[in-house]
């Protein structure tokens, strides 16, 4: 498994490519299980947002599947390396097919650039294995010459179905 | 092979003072039994009447593994019908909700019926002159469930005629819902937020037996709510406590604390944990709805109502509710092995737009697909299922802080880590199983 370190940003301005080699990053980092790192691609003030509803605008007073802080996130990974994490023995592996992220909106003196990315993510654990399809909408900026995460919303296509176990990160 | 359909010896031999046989989690047989007598002689939850708010609003849900539809007449009252078409049995409803207008068209054959489920018109009626229409089976329109109560705003249905009636089914329990309706300034509750759907690979009284198990909370969970009391001790000092671990850290209180908590017993297999205290207690208080609850109830009832620390109330057979955060589980049967479980959540009306914030911010940390507390969960009642199928022993053992007189009491408060609740599900559960039989 290849260690492939993060390329510091060229510029005070990252290209549309640095912003597209950061997204796909991002999941490679998922799928190697290389947690505490991809958490630091994560702002201070980040949230993770997985929507429950179609086309939802509040995470609020509508209910998400996820809408996590980096303390929440954080919890998370660090349960994942637990030794009583019963749902993670065995531990799951998981599995992104990203299409090329595509830059929505860059705004260098707002520091808030957005992309948008389609995604098939597999999620295995023993015998099953499931298939989700969905949409990652990043909103990046620069902090001290480094992209970081604001904001990662993932819309499952199938937002409102019931289901299983979902234990990684889309 | 069919071992218990009609043999009402064999099903209560399943069910002893402190032990069940496996067969009430693995065989089918029995499940499809659960479906035929025990869900239809009991209440069942329905819905909430804030889901069909006007005339021609409707919800399809089911009754078991039956599918029926909640629906508002025209005359303002709250149905309960069954959702297939008296001619071919098409499902009626393309929506899972939604408003029908005034009648019901089924789109097969466009046969329609009025929103109390009668039949208002067939194309090509003359075909069915000189036929006997009449009489038959498919003239009286969708079938009603005939047995239908809205107890301040949440529907029950029983589908059969047999049985006990409302009040006494329930009997002292309904305070539950009462302390949460209560909490509203103005009485009344709304269906908000969205419904959280999990799927589950194991039986669905595994989930329901959860409910009211309180020896499994700083053991199961020790990998969620272990972690977020580790990581929050790093915080540096003075920071405030969020609402996410005021949430999840009391799942790691000590046995003491769960001991001390209680559990009271009532009539027909309910009861609720968290008769002094609860892991709800120590939530911070949300500015401005004391208040409104003062203005409204005066401050003596204020503090009564507010004062209720319900953690989980279990209604017998399929629901359990939180007062105190105004959410409510459905744990839908789909067959021995498998569940659906819907997570509600509600709004006080009049209340601080904060309670609902918490309350969703509860049900996606504990009972969401995605929630590291429902893995947690989730994981031991899978492998329970599993293991069940082992032959080594077939018994199920519920056998904590057992009395021998238990059977005769009713509206008790006990040890909050008695199995007692569960021991209690299972006499209710051969109780309405077997009952006509």
């Amino acid at each position: 498994m290849s260690m492939v370190a993060e390329a510091p940003l060229k510029n005070a301005v990252p290209t549309d490519q640095e912003l597209i080699d950061f997204v796909v990053r991002e999941a490679r980092l998922i799928d190697q299980q290389r947690f505490d790192e991809w958490l630091d691609m994560y702002a201070d003030d980040a949230f993770y947002w997985m929507p429950l509803e179609w086309n939802q605008t509040d995470p609020r007073l509508t209910c998400s599947l996820m809408y996590e802080d980096k303390l929440l996130l954080s919890i998370r990974v660090e349960r994942l390396k637990g030794a009583r994490t019963f749902s993670q023995k065995p531990k799951s592996r998981c599995h992104h097919v990203l299409q090329t992220p595509q830059v929505d909106s860059r705004d260098a003196a707002a520091n808030s650039y957005v992309t948008w990315t389609a995604m098939h993510y597999v999620e295995t654990r023993l015998e099953e294995q499931t298939l989700y399809a969905a949409w990652a909408t990043h909103h990046l900026s620069v902090e001290d010459g480094r992209l970081k995460i604001k904001l990662k919303r993932v819309d499952l296509i199938n937002c409102d179905a019931a289901f299983g176990n979902i234990q990684l990160f889309m | 092979m069919t071992r218990y359909a009609g043999n009402a010896a064999a099903l209560r031999a399943l069910v002893r003072d402190q032990e069940v046989h496996r067969d009430v989690y693995v065989s089918e047989e029995v499940f499809q039994l659960e479906m035929e007598h025990m869900f239809p002689n009991s209440w069942v939850y329905v819905g909430h009447d804030s889901q069909v708010p006007n005339p021609g609003d409707y919800y399809g849900t089911t009754i078991g593994t039956q599918p029926v539809l909640l629906v508002r007449h025209t005359d303002g009252k709250v149905h309960v019908l069954h959702n297939r078409c008296p001619h071919k049995g098409t499902r009626i409803t393309s929506e899972t909700c939604g408003n029908t207008g005034k009648f019901f068209r089924c789109p097969y054959h466009a046969w329609s019926f009025k929103t109390d489920g009668s039949l208002l018109a067939i194309p090509l009626k003359k075909g069915y002159e000189n036929t006997g229409f009449e009489q038959s089976h498919a003239a009286p329109g969708m079938a009603p469930v005939r047995h239908v109560r809205n107890y301040r705003g949440f529907v029950f249905a029983k589908i059969n005629d047999g049985g006990l009636d409302f009040e006494e089914f329930f009997g002292e329990s309904l305070s539950s819902f009462d302390n949460m309706v209560d909490r509203s300034p103005v009485g009344q509750l709304k269906v908000a937020g969205g419904v959280l759907r999990y799927m589950h690979n194991c039986n669905w009284k595994m989930l329901v037996e959860n409910q009211t198990d309180t020896c499994h909370p700083m053991v199961a969970h020790e990998s969620s709510a272990g972690t977020v009391v580790e990581v929050w001790k790093k915080a540096p000092p003075g920071t405030k406590k969020p609402m996410a671990v005021e949430i999840i850290a009391p799942f790691m209180s000590p046995y003491e604390f769960f001991e001390n908590m209680g559990i009271r017993i009532w009539d027909n297999g309910h009861g609720h944990t968290g008769v002094h205290h609860s892991i709800h207690s120590d939530y911070s208080a949300v500015p401005g709805y004391f208040e409104k609850m003062k203005a409204a109830y005066g401050e003596e009832r204020a503090k009564a109502i507010l004062d209720e620390n319900r953690h989980n109330t279990v209604y017998f057979p399929n629901i359990m509710i939180k007062g105190p955060i105004q959410l409510l589980r459905h744990f839908k049967p789909i067959a021995a092995n498998k569940t659906l479980v819907e997570s509600w959540t509600f709004q006080l009306v009049d209340a601080p737009d904060m309670l609902l914030e918490r309350t969703l911010m509860y049900n996606r940390l504990i009972n969401a697909p995605t929630s590291i507390v429902g893995h947690d969960d989730l994981e031991m009642y899978e492998r329970a299922q599993e293991g069940l199928h082992s032959n080594g022993n077939e018994w199920v053992n519920l056998q904590r802080l057992y009395s021998p007189d238990e059977a005769e009491q009713t509206n008790v408060a006990v040890n909050g880590t008695s199995e007692w609740p569960m021991r209690h599900q299972f006499r209710a559960w051969t109780k309405f199983m077997t009952m006509g039989m």
